[in-house]
């Protein structure tokens, strides 16, 4: 019996070759960059939760690596109070974030409730029925709204500072609510639109033919359906919200301050004692980076509501 | 920005009783008269006519509030059907107009008046005076031209967050995990970002992107030293925070592109540059405009990262209108200054972006 010699018969061509590596070094590429772009990303969130967890001289050896070349202290958390062995004990610092944390939670999620409840109606009515004010039509209306959008913050700061004084609303939740409410309005009301303007209005023709009102209709059909829209424009308004600090450090100072107001004034009394900075960052981040993965798509979603026509 | 999805025919016959007509006539103008009779009663007390005890405005505030409850309630009363409709939009119209409109009156009141919060001798009318003295103050203009730079970083910005999408948007693994991640600068605070990136990561002497320039061979790195420096770290932090934004609008108008155009072109033999210059990016001009707008009205904004990291330094190299306009009300108390600033401001900006607008417009067109 002879014995099989295994010759190859088909060959890969030099050229299939060549695209097989171009191919790959493509690969490379593209996960190299996506690579690069996530380190840059999530470097500075990175090296802010481990530096909460150092002392100085790991802050100042530049140890980056838990249990690998330093160990970690609550030493950061210890000083906001939230620490394990500080957590039952009595602590003003600890007192102080919570209320500013507070603070910003009622204000965040109420002008963003607010913001929603106020645009999604706006928004239902200029995209079913026509009005006239004066010569303002619908779309006119539409761009008044929108072009809030514009308008800077400063440019209401300084006038709004003053008559807050006269109304006693400086440094109140409520003057701050009713500012934010007014700085997210336009993106929800321009998010609610783009979704109203999918639903057929087949829908509410039939159930008012069943008897419903208009607001019936728009209660028990067209909220149901455009759940997801609005839910996106809350979730917008908050981080927007969440995040805002001009306005709060201009018109709040003692009981109404808001976190990112936290922050930022710790930042310039307290020099270098950075793993408390770090861990107080930390704190005021996290419920929006818990936001961020979690409800990524409605964020998505209402983002791109805006950029496709 | 066109009128969005059909609108709602509905024809519903009213009978609108005259007693209800008149009720809802009655109550509105009960409602303003209350206000009037409100504002009138505090304006004397204001003025010093005779002392009623008023501490605050807040009394106008709630009758302006229950004349708002009013006059909505009004319409349905005495229009029915078509109340109802206009109730829809009259909270949301009320509000703005009451929130925007008002302040903005009364700022230009302020604008051309000399008042200084810590002074005691109040507001005075001065004209043109706060014009005249920034007509003549070089650092608002510096803040200007610096909003120029600031506004030209977006088109660095702009090509870097379509690379991001187009990455984003082709054959990959985990696209999900990618996506979170990137999106994950722009959830974080911008004074938590001035903190984590701008004061500890870039500390000279600590900071990892210290250690890394030095790696690099920058023997002595400081991002804050010169002001060309440290204008271009306030742009590539702004940057960080706000190219995910851009990225996702752009991918989303990646994504509403059919995927037969670009097969097609494909098969006419285009590789895959020019089937991007000659395909992908034109058909991307509308939602590039619409992009690169939002972008340009949200960096006029810029001012939480300049404050909390630099506060306007080196010698104004950094600041942006709206920081330097925080510090001259903090630092000087100034309000009738700042608020001119501002006006002028909120002009440029108005002119700038409707300019923009008619000249994108015009630059559409022809194509489509």
């Amino acid at each position: 019996m002879a014995p099989i010699t295994h010759t190859q018969i088909f060959h890969d061509s030099s050229t299939d070759l060549s695209h097989r590596a171009k191919w790959f070094t493509g690969r490379v590429a593209v996960y190299g960059a996506l690579i690069i772009w996530t380190v840059i990303c999530l470097f500075p969130i990175y090296w802010t939760i481990t530096t909460s967890f150092k002392m100085a001289p790991d802050v100042m050896k530049g140890n980056m690596v838990p249990w690998w070349d330093y160990t970690p202290k609550w030493l950061g958390w210890k000083s906001l109070g939230l620490s394990p062995d500080t957590i039952g004990t009595e602590s003003t610092v600890r007192d102080e974030f919570m209320k500013r944390f507070l603070n910003s939670v009622i204000t965040s999620v109420s002008s963003s409730a607010l913001a929603v409840v106020l645009g999604s109606l706006a928004a239902y009515g200029l995209s079913r029925f026509s009005y006239r004010f004066g010569y303002m039509r619908n779309a006119d209306i539409s761009f008044f709204f929108l072009s809030q959008l514009i308008l800077p913050p400063v440019v209401l700061a300084l006038p709004f500072l003053v008559l807050y004084k006269s109304l006693a609303l400086l440094d109140t939740r409520i003057g701050l609510i009713l500012l934010y409410t007014l700085t997210v309005l336009p993106i929800v009301i321009w998010i609610m639109r783009d979704q109203f303007a999918g639903i057929p209005t087949e829908l509410e023709e039939a159930a008012m033919v069943d008897g419903l009102s208009i607001w019936g209709a728009f209660a028990t059909i067209v909220m149901p359906i455009s759940l997801p829209g609005m839910v996106a424009a809350f979730i917008l308004s908050l981080v927007l919200t969440w995040n805002e600090y001009f306005f709060a450090a201009l018109l709040t100072s003692t009981h109404a301050n808001t976190l990112p107001v936290m922050v930022a004034s710790q930042t310039g009394s307290q020099g270098i004692s950075w793993w408390s900075m770090a861990a107080l960052s930390f704190a005021a981040i996290l419920p929006l980076i818990v936001i961020g993965v979690v409800l990524e798509r409605y964020i998505i979603k209402g983002m791109a509501a805006g950029a496709v026509k | 920005m066109a009128d969005t999805g059909d609108l709602l025919h509905t024809v519903t016959n009213d009978n609108l009783s005259p007693r209800r007509v008149a009720f809802g006539r009655a109550i509105m103008w009960a409602a303003a008269g209350v206000l009037a009779l409100v504002a009138v009663v505090q304006t004397l007390h204001a003025t010093g006519r005779f002392d009623l005890g008023f501490t605050t405005w807040r009394p106008t505030l709630y009758a302006y509030v229950f004349w708002a409850v009013a006059f909505c309630w009004g319409q349905v009363l005495t229009r029915g059907e078509q109340g109802k409709r206009v109730l829809f939009v009259l909270p949301a119209a009320l509000f703005v107009i009451s929130m925007v409109v008002f302040p903005l009156l009364f700022g230009l009141v302020i604008a051309f008046s000399d008042w200084n919060l810590s002074s005691p001798t109040g507001r005075k009318f001065n004209g043109v005076d706060n014009l005249v003295q920034m007509w003549g103050d070089p650092f608002y203009w510096n803040a200007l031209r610096n909003m120029v730079w600031y506004v030209l970083a977006i088109i660095v910005e702009y090509t870097i967050a379509f690379g991001l999408a187009l990455l984003l948007n082709s054959q990959i693994r985990a696209r999900k995990f990618f996506r979170v991640a990137f999106l994950l600068p722009l959830m974080l605070s911008p004074v938590a970002v001035s903190w984590m990136v701008g004061k500890s990561m870039m500390e000279i002497r600590f900071g990892p992107l210290a250690r890394l320039a030095r790696e690099l061979g920058w023997a002595e790195p400081s991002f804050f030293g010169s002001p060309w420096m440290a204008k271009l770290t306030i742009m590539v932090m702004d940057a960080w925070t706000f190219i995910p934004f851009m990225m996702i609008m752009i991918l989303a108008g990646l994504q509403a592109i059919p995927k037969e155009v670009q097969e097609a072109a494909k098969v006419d033999g285009a590789n895959g540059w020019r089937g991007f210059w000659e395909v992908t990016f034109p058909l991307m001009l509308p939602v590039t405009i619409t992009v690169i707008l939002i972008r340009i009205i949200f960096k006029l904004k810029l001012a939480d990262i300049i404050i909390n990291v630099t506060s306007g330094g080196p010698g104004g190299a950094t600041d942006s209108v709206t920081s330097f306009i925080f510090r001259e009300y903090r630092d000087r108390s100034n309000v009738g200054y700042g608020t001119l600033l501002a006006m002028v401001y909120l002009v440029i900006i108005v002119v700038a972006i409707t300019l923009l607008m008619k000249i994108s417009d015009r630059w559409m067109r022809p194509k489509y």
